[in-house]
């Protein structure tokens, strides 16, 4: 089920501004692969060109070439909704939709796309909260609006409402940095569980976590504001953290830089 | 150079030796404003240059500078400023409110003489100087047929037309409706009535009316009220949609959701009780509008239930009319018809309010 990622030559666009350049990167399925390196330098830019969630700011554009199993995801006859359901995304804050309840929001993927039949969702709910950790704190309260928990169980929410859909790669953007350290320990737990069936891929600015959850990173970097972003390094994790083969990862893992 | 500008560093306040001030007495105040009516009472009433009112006014001003002394004295000059300008703002807010209840005030006793039955089941036909009876049963039904329509006709359009300056609009086009938009705003409402007595009823009528000749319609008047309720429709919802978090779109996105449907099943609900406020004011604005209806539906005495042809009346209009009319009874009923449009629009804001909030989830 998990698909392998393939992007060449990636370059992204602001407007004018060039956020990143020439990204040449492969994920193999079923593993977790942390994209780290200083604010500003475009892990979360080329992020989100992977499920084309960049487009959607005005002004925005990529180039170059990304492949899900050697189906390039920009293709012009690609609907743009069907590479948004095989590739979910988790975001920085928790954003469950306030007007609908945990039940609701977990759903919210499926039904939005079609599926009526009460059966199938309640077993999809159940099976995506089961995933996320958060059937047993929930199961009770499903009626609740899903604002009313708190964070660290709204970005569970938000983890079972992305699983929901079945996609094949889940993209996560800084997924803890609103959290506590329990909340965060669940979340990484749940990654490691999610690997089974997932394609993960995780920004984050918390090298422990980096080293603790993944098994490839992949180092951004910039020579200085205004620059493009660009993939200085990309290795096994514990090859990133023992023993880089760049000077860069070195001095930013080591926090001599960034 | 470096000893002057030490010199004039501020110095760090000195620490209170303790954390507790003297402070006025809590009968201070009201005793402060007692004395402040009084002494304002003996000089209106010792001089002879007014009434109660004066009183009140020369009270209020004696009590902010008695109290700003008091304060002064005893708690010093930061906690007096504070009461002086917490008394101030009380009393902005007091002057706001007093026109307003003074209205209900009137409205409801001088509109209860004629709000009886016979009033909202009769309408003003047949009904001479000397009658005492009559009804704006007429005008109800007006109000409420050319309200409906006005409002059938902009909500939708109105709602579209902000979602596609939001979600869609990109550029010197949606930049031109936004400008244009603005420019409605500020249409008064007499010129919107010449608009659709210029274009509907002497042009485009007389082809639908079965005799072939212009004649006015509940649906002119409907006509001029969209007119006044599009602008006041669009730049409320279009602010409320701009209120709804970007982040709550890229998470339907992300869901592989189409935006069209992100739009009607996620930003749309997010922002309904805002969007239902807009609606309200504006069917409120129409609702009062008399010039249009005057010009484009006549007004009328009997009941017409067909907005497509002859006279009708409003509520607004009933009120100007009869307000204006030489029968000693006419007043009273001008009266009732006006709280009778209060209460009306009161309702359907309440109604409204409580239909939105059915959406959102109790905590």
């Amino acid at each position: 089920m998990a698909k392998r990622i393939d992007a060449t030559n990636v370059t992204a666009y602001y407007g004018a501004f060039k956020a990143i350049e020439n990204i040449n990167l492969t994920v193999e399925p079923k593993t977790v692969t942390a994209l780290i390196g200083p604010s500003g330098c475009g892990k979360s830019t080329f992020l989100r060109s992977i499920n084309r969630m960049h487009e959607v700011l005005p002004g925005a554009r990529v180039e170059g070439n990304l492949t899900i199993d050697g189906q390039d995801i920009y293709d012009r006859d690609v609907d743009v909704t069907a590479v948004r359901r095989m590739i979910g995304m988790v975001f920085q804050r928790p954003n469950p939709f306030p007007t609908m309840s945990i039940y609701e929001n977990v759903v919210a993927g499926l039904r939005l796309n079609g599926v009526r039949r009460k059966s199938i969702l309640d077993e999809a709910a159940e099976k995506a909260l089961r995933s996320a950790n958060l059937w047993d704190e929930v199961k009770d309260r499903l009626g609740k609006p899903g604002a009313g928990l708190s964070g660290g169980q709204q970005q569970r929410l938000c983890i079972a409402r992305t699983i929901a859909v079945e996609p094949q790669v889940v993209l996560m953007d800084e997924p803890c940095s609103a959290l506590d350290p329990i909340s965060t320990l669940a979340i990484e737990d749940l990654m490691f569980q999610l690997k089974d069936k997932f394609t993960i891929i995780i920004v984050t600015h918390n090298m422990q976590q980096a080293a603790r959850v993944s098994d490839r990173t992949a180092f951004f970097s910039i020579e200085k504001t205004g620059d493009p972003g660009r993939l200085i390094e990309y290795d096994n994790t514990q090859k990133i953290f023992s023993n880089p083969g760049q000077k860069k990862t070195e001095d930013y893992i080591t926090g001599r830089f960034g | 150079m470096t000893t002057t500008l030490t010199s004039h560093r501020p110095r760090p306040p000195a620490q209170p030796p303790t954390l507790r001030a003297r402070r006025l007495p809590k009968w201070l105040p009201p005793a402060v404003a007692l004395g402040a009516l009084l002494v304002a009472a003996a000089i209106v009433y010792g001089a002879g240059i007014g009434g109660p009112v004066l009183v009140v006014v020369v009270g209020a001003l004696l009590y902010l500078v008695g109290l700003f002394a008091a304060a002064n004295a005893v708690e010093g000059r930061r906690s007096a400023r504070n009461r002086t300008w917490s008394a101030l703002i009380h009393s902005a807010f007091v002057l706001a409110v007093l026109p307003l209840a003074s209205v209900v005030w009137t409205l409801v006793t001088k509109g209860l003489e004629r709000f009886d039955a016979n009033f909202f089941l009769t309408s003003m036909n047949n009904i001479g100087a000397r009658d005492p009876e009559g009804g704006a049963y007429h005008a109800i039904v007006g109000t409420l047929i050319q309200v409906g329509i006005a409002a059938l006709i902009t909500i939708p359009i109105g709602i579209l037309c902000a979602i596609y300056i939001v979600e869609y609009g990109r550029g010197r086009f949606a930049f031109a409706i936004r400008f244009f938009v603005d420019v409605m705003t500020g249409i008064p409402s007499i010129v919107s009535g010449l608009f659709v007595l210029a274009f509907w009823v002497l042009v485009v009528s007389p082809y639908f009316s079965s005799t072939g000749r212009p004649g006015f319609s509940g649906f002119a008047a409907a006509l001029a009220l969209s007119v006044l309720m599009l602008p006041t429709v669009v730049r409320s919802t279009e602010e409320m949609l701009r209120l709804v978090p970007a982040p709550l779109r890229e998470g339907a996105y992300a869901l592989g959701v189409p935006k069209w449907k992100t739009i009607l099943r996620v930003v749309l609900p997010t922002a309904l009780p805002g969007i239902v406020t807009g609606v309200m004011l504006a069917i409120a604005r129409a609702a009062g509008e008399t010039a249009p209806v005057l010009l484009v539906a006549g007004g009328g005495a009997a009941i017409n239930f067909n907005p497509f042809e002859n006279n009708q009346s409003s509520l607004a209009l009933f009120v100007y009319q009869q307000a204006g009319d030489a029968s000693r009874y006419a007043p009273a009923r001008a009266w009732t018809a006006a709280l009778t449009l209060v209460a009306l629009v009161l309702i359907l804001t309440v109604a409204a309010k409580l239909l939105a909030r059915r959406n959102r989830l109790g905590r």
